[in-house]
């Protein structure tokens, strides 16, 4: 486990990420639904190609995080910079173009759409031609076509998936489309990749192989990587850092060693967790 | 004088577009599906009310009641068969399906009692009312909708709020799986919203074709998008809404017709559904909703 | 699993599709040319064309964009007209031209009211957005209704009312209100049908495969994601939305230059539902079932006459069947098991006869 050295605004990144700005820097990140504060002042910094956790009780508002980043929801309160640019005023489809990927709890995939048009998708910003390449079969449409193909086929390979590519989404089995929903994230190029949930669903097995694939792809394609997950095996593992939320606040950061033995977070959350192992 | 004529003649079919207003936004509120038919349902009012009074020469009063149950009968089978099996499906597929029953009771109609219009007549045969020494005459079917809208609303609010069935009719609208859960049967709360809705729509059939006596396939196909634009306008869900939205539109619809040009009036009215929908989608009481993710 | 086509597989059923297309029109052509056809049947040649590119197009709004648009007519009527006004004011050029510039100009003014419409309308989402095209499409219709359209020497005019039209010497009424146009040139053939289902075929087809095809598509499944994968929602269905107007602008020209007269009434909302059934019936998504649903609920009751009074009827039946059929889960596994059962009885038979 490497370790974590703190950066301004008084938070910690890994130690060869020190000195480059960060990727992700949440400031007092808030949301309000109805007075309720499901989100309140979320402090995060992730650096540029660390594999940062977000864990906590059901209902603590991790994937409301998620929502805040990319935009589905409408910050209240706060802002986040991505790679140092304030993306308030950023929809989630340009949060999409400035580098930040996701997959969802439950899976949000074009069911009806096979599965490499599905990485297609993924692709749509990085490979363009327009409509009338398209509709008028130009030259620019072969080509940009063939490079579609041969990158769908290579993104697919990190799963082994390129024998389901002619298969509808919707058809897959499970841990097949959440490996789906990753290649269509990655597809889009981002420098943030957030994974809601990746192992959710799938046996001991699949989540030992998607451990490695999560630290190959960080390695691969040199990104910074946050997970929501409950499979604490799994957080341990891999993540660098990780953030504990309960009641929509963080009440404890730190690597893996220091969360565990964290009596704040064993009483908020590992302890029913033990109990859980024990039995 | 004129103005208060046309105010008072656009309150009273303001509170036609309301009672129509009131079973779109209740189906809307609890089953989430836009009820395509139920403008079709006021035309099967009007008929059998028709029929009742012309053909077995039954009192008003009967008539509107046969009109009502068999409405009502015809909502819940409507719901059961067609919509019903639908539960699950995407707004899309209901919507289309009830395109379907809506041209299915049109067409049926026009089989039973043919295409060409009958004269209705009103079930109200009293003398109009003069005021200001006869220069304001009200017709009485207009002082009679806007009373009987009146009575139904005021019904229609202490039966949701004090009711038993009226509590479950909440739950189910803010939430099918927690009602569920709760012990409430959901089907038979939709249904029963069905039934309310098609007893209100019989009504409003026999009031429409008292005020505009020509009864055909057709009749309530425009007034029931009229009124669905009401509920929105309202915001879909309310009660009061519907009321405010049923009013407020009839009054513009009358308005236009008079003031501005009687060919435009409908894309006046349409105009209005537009423009809402642009600035305040959720109408003038309705609430925000927000897709969960 | 479901196997999915591939691309070269979807190649292949467009193919299919361009030459089911091209076979039945040369059939049916040399049958009309060898006078085979009931008067009847031949005067609805031009019609079935002008509703299948109605049917194409919007099954592009319905089945590819995923959103319901019940004013289809609308943009049919826009074409319609603009395309009588245009081929009024070319009068003495050649009727091939006067033909394809009336087209085009016809398409441009529906996919301008597309744009009009779609900017507002797209923000919308379901329920509601189905009764705001109803709406415009009502719209569309009384204001043609309004309309006062001549031309004479000074050029054209336009006016609300049929007295406030002032035409100079010589100048003729092209579209003279609620009473519609009269004397339209009869500038459609079923050639020039044939080949506007071809080009809306080819639009269609190369759009629903292609970058911003899927970028459509992946709107219709699932907007959130689609959004998360950096797709701007707006741009993607307004290009579906205001391709699918200029196409049914285009069905408007060719329907209307088939008739000498021509109403606004014409496309109203029933209008609009019918090519919906086209869409519904030949399955959403599914360009050929639109082709082949549109020619055969339109010949059908050709051939039938007394089927007429029930064939509404039927359609609305049949309609809510086959929602229902393809909507219900329970339903939708019954239907699989006994098509499965008679697939795997058809194998069995081609394995036995090997």
């Amino acid at each position: 486990m490497s370790r974590m050295i703190p950066v301004p605004s008084n938070a910690i990144v890994p130690e060869r990420d020190a000195g480059k700005l960060p990727i992700l820097e949440a400031r007092h990140l808030g949301i309000e639904f109805g007075g309720l504060k499901a989100v309140d002042d979320f402090n995060l910094t992730v650096g540029r190609t660390e594999i940062a956790g977000l864990i906590g009780p059901n209902g603590a508002g991790k994937t409301t995080v998620f929502n805040l980043l990319t935009k589905v929801y409408q910050p209240t309160h706060g802002t986040t910079l991505l790679d140092g640019k304030d993306t308030h005023s950023m929809t989630t489809a340009q949060l999409s173009r400035a580098g930040v990927a996701r997959t969802f709890q439950n899976i949000r995939l074009f069911a009806n759409m096979s599965v490499e048009d599905n990485v297609k998708v993924g692709l749509h910003n990085r490979i363009e031609y327009n409509m009338w390449d398209g509709i008028l079969r130009l030259p620019k449409f072969w080509k940009s076509e063939r490079q579609m193909r041969e990158e769908t086929m290579e993104l697919l390979s990190i799963f082994d998936m390129q024998d389901l590519a002619e298969y509808k989404a919707g058809s897959l089995p499970y841990g097949a489309q959440r490996r789906l929903e990753i290649v269509r994230a990655l597809a889009t190029g981002p420098k943030l990749l957030l994974l809601d949930e990746p192992a959710a669903g799938m046996n001991p097995h699949e989540t030992a192989e998607l451990m490695e694939n999560i630290r190959k792809i960080r390695d691969t394609f040199q990104i910074a990587i946050m997970l929501i997950e409950h499979d604490m095996s799994l957080v341990m593992n891999v993540c660098e850092g990780i953030a504990v939320l309960n009641y929509g606040r963080i009440i404890a950061k730190g690597t893996p060693e220091e969360i565990q033995s964290n009596p704040i977070v064993i009483e908020a959350y590992l302890g029913k967790s033990k109990e859980e192992d024990n039995a | 004088m004129e103005f208060l004529f046309n105010l008072i003649n656009g309150i009273s079919l303001g509170s036609i577009y309301a009672i129509i207003a009131l079973g779109y936004t209740m189906v809307y509120g609890i089953a989430k599906m836009l009820n395509f038919a139920h403008g079709d349902v006021i035309m099967v009012g009007g008929y059998i009310s028709f029929c009742a009074i012309f053909y077995l020469e039954l009192p008003p009063f009967i008539a509107v009641v046969l009109a009502m149950i068999v409405c009502t009968v015809l909502g819940i089978i409507i719901e059961g068969l067609a919509y019903k099996p639908l539960r699950d499906a995407t707004s899309l597929a209901v919507l289309i399906t009830a395109i379907g029953v809506s041209y299915f009771l049109q067409n049926s109609a026009q089989l039973i009692w043919g295409s060409a219009s009958k004269s209705y007549i009103s079930i109200l045969q009293a003398e109009p009312i003069r005021l200001f020494e006869g220069q304001l005459t009200i017709k009485a079917e207009a002082v009679l909708t806007i009373i009987v809208c009146v009575i139904i609303m005021i019904a229609l609010t202490l039966f949701v709020n004090k009711t038993k069935i009226g509590k479950a009719m909440r739950a189910v609208s803010e939430d099918k799986g927690a009602a569920q859960l709760m012990g409430i049967n959901v089907n038979r709360t939709i249904s029963t919203t069905f039934a309310i809705g098609s007893a209100l729509a019989a009504v409003a059939g026999v009031l429409l074709c008292s005020s505009y006596p020509t009864l055909m396939p057709t009749t309530g196909s425009m007034p029931g998008i009229k009124a669905f634009t009401a509920a929105v306008f309202g915001g879909i869900g309310s009660i009061p809404g519907a009321m405010l939205g049923g009013i407020l539109l009839g009054i513009i619809e009358i308005f236009a017709k008079v003031y501005v040009s009687m060919e435009l009036s409908n894309a006046i009215v349409f105009a209005v559904l537009i423009i809402v929908l642009l600035f305040k989608p959720t109408g003038l009481l309705g609430k925000k909703i927000s897709e969960k993710v | 699993m479901e196997k999915k086509l591939k691309l070269s597989a979807a190649a292949k059923s467009n193919t299919i599709t361009y030459s089911m297309v091209t076979v039945a029109f040369i059939l049916i052509y040399l049958l009309d040319m060898m006078d085979v056809l009931s008067n009847s049947l031949s005067g609805q040649l031009v019609p079935i064309c002008a509703y299948i590119v109605m049917a194409l197009s919007l099954n592009l709004t319905v089945g590819v964009l995923g959103e319901l648009s019940l004013g289809h007519a609308g943009f049919m009527s826009v074409g319609a007209f603009v395309g009588v006004v245009v081929a009024g004011c070319m009068d003495g050029s050649p009727d091939i031209l006067r033909f394809i510039v009336s087209m085009i100009v016809g398409g441009v003014f529906a996919g301008i009211a597309g744009l009009v419409i779609g900017v507002p309308v797209l923000r919308l989402r379901g329920d509601y957005l189905a009764i705001v095209t109803l709406a415009f499409g009502e719209i569309i219709k009384d204001i043609i209704n309004c309309l006062y359209v001549g031309v004479d020497a000074s050029g054209l005019k336009i006016a609300g009312s049929a007295e406030a039209l002032v035409l100079g010497e010589g100048g003729k009424v092209l579209i003279n209100g609620p009473i519609g146009a009269a004397n339209v040139p009869k500038l459609s053939s079923f050639f020039a049908g044939f080949i506007l289902i071809m080009l809306t075929l080819f639009v269609v087809l190369n759009l629903i495969n292609s970058r911003a095809g899927r970028a459509i598509m992946a709107l219709r499944d699932n907007r959130i994601a689609a959004e998360s994968v950096g797709i701007p929602v707006t741009k993607y269905k307004l290009m579906a939305f205001i391709t699918s107007a200029v196409l049914a602008g285009m069905a408007g020209v060719l329907f209307s230059m088939n008739f000498s007269t021509i109403v606004a009434s014409k496309f109203d909302f029933n209008q609009s539902i019918l090519v919906l059934m086209f869409v519904v019936l030949g399955g959403m998504g599914n360009m050929r079932g639109s082709i082949i649903a549109a020619t055969v609920l339109t010949v059908l009751p050709e051939l039938m006459r007394a089927f007429e009074d029930f064939r509404m009827l039927l359609y609305s039946v049949v309609l809510i069947l086959v929602m229902i059929g393809t909507n219900n889960a329970k339903l939708k596994a019954m239907i699989g098991k006994y098509t499965g059962k008679i697939t795997a009885v058809f194998k069995k038979r081609k394995g036995e006869t090997k």
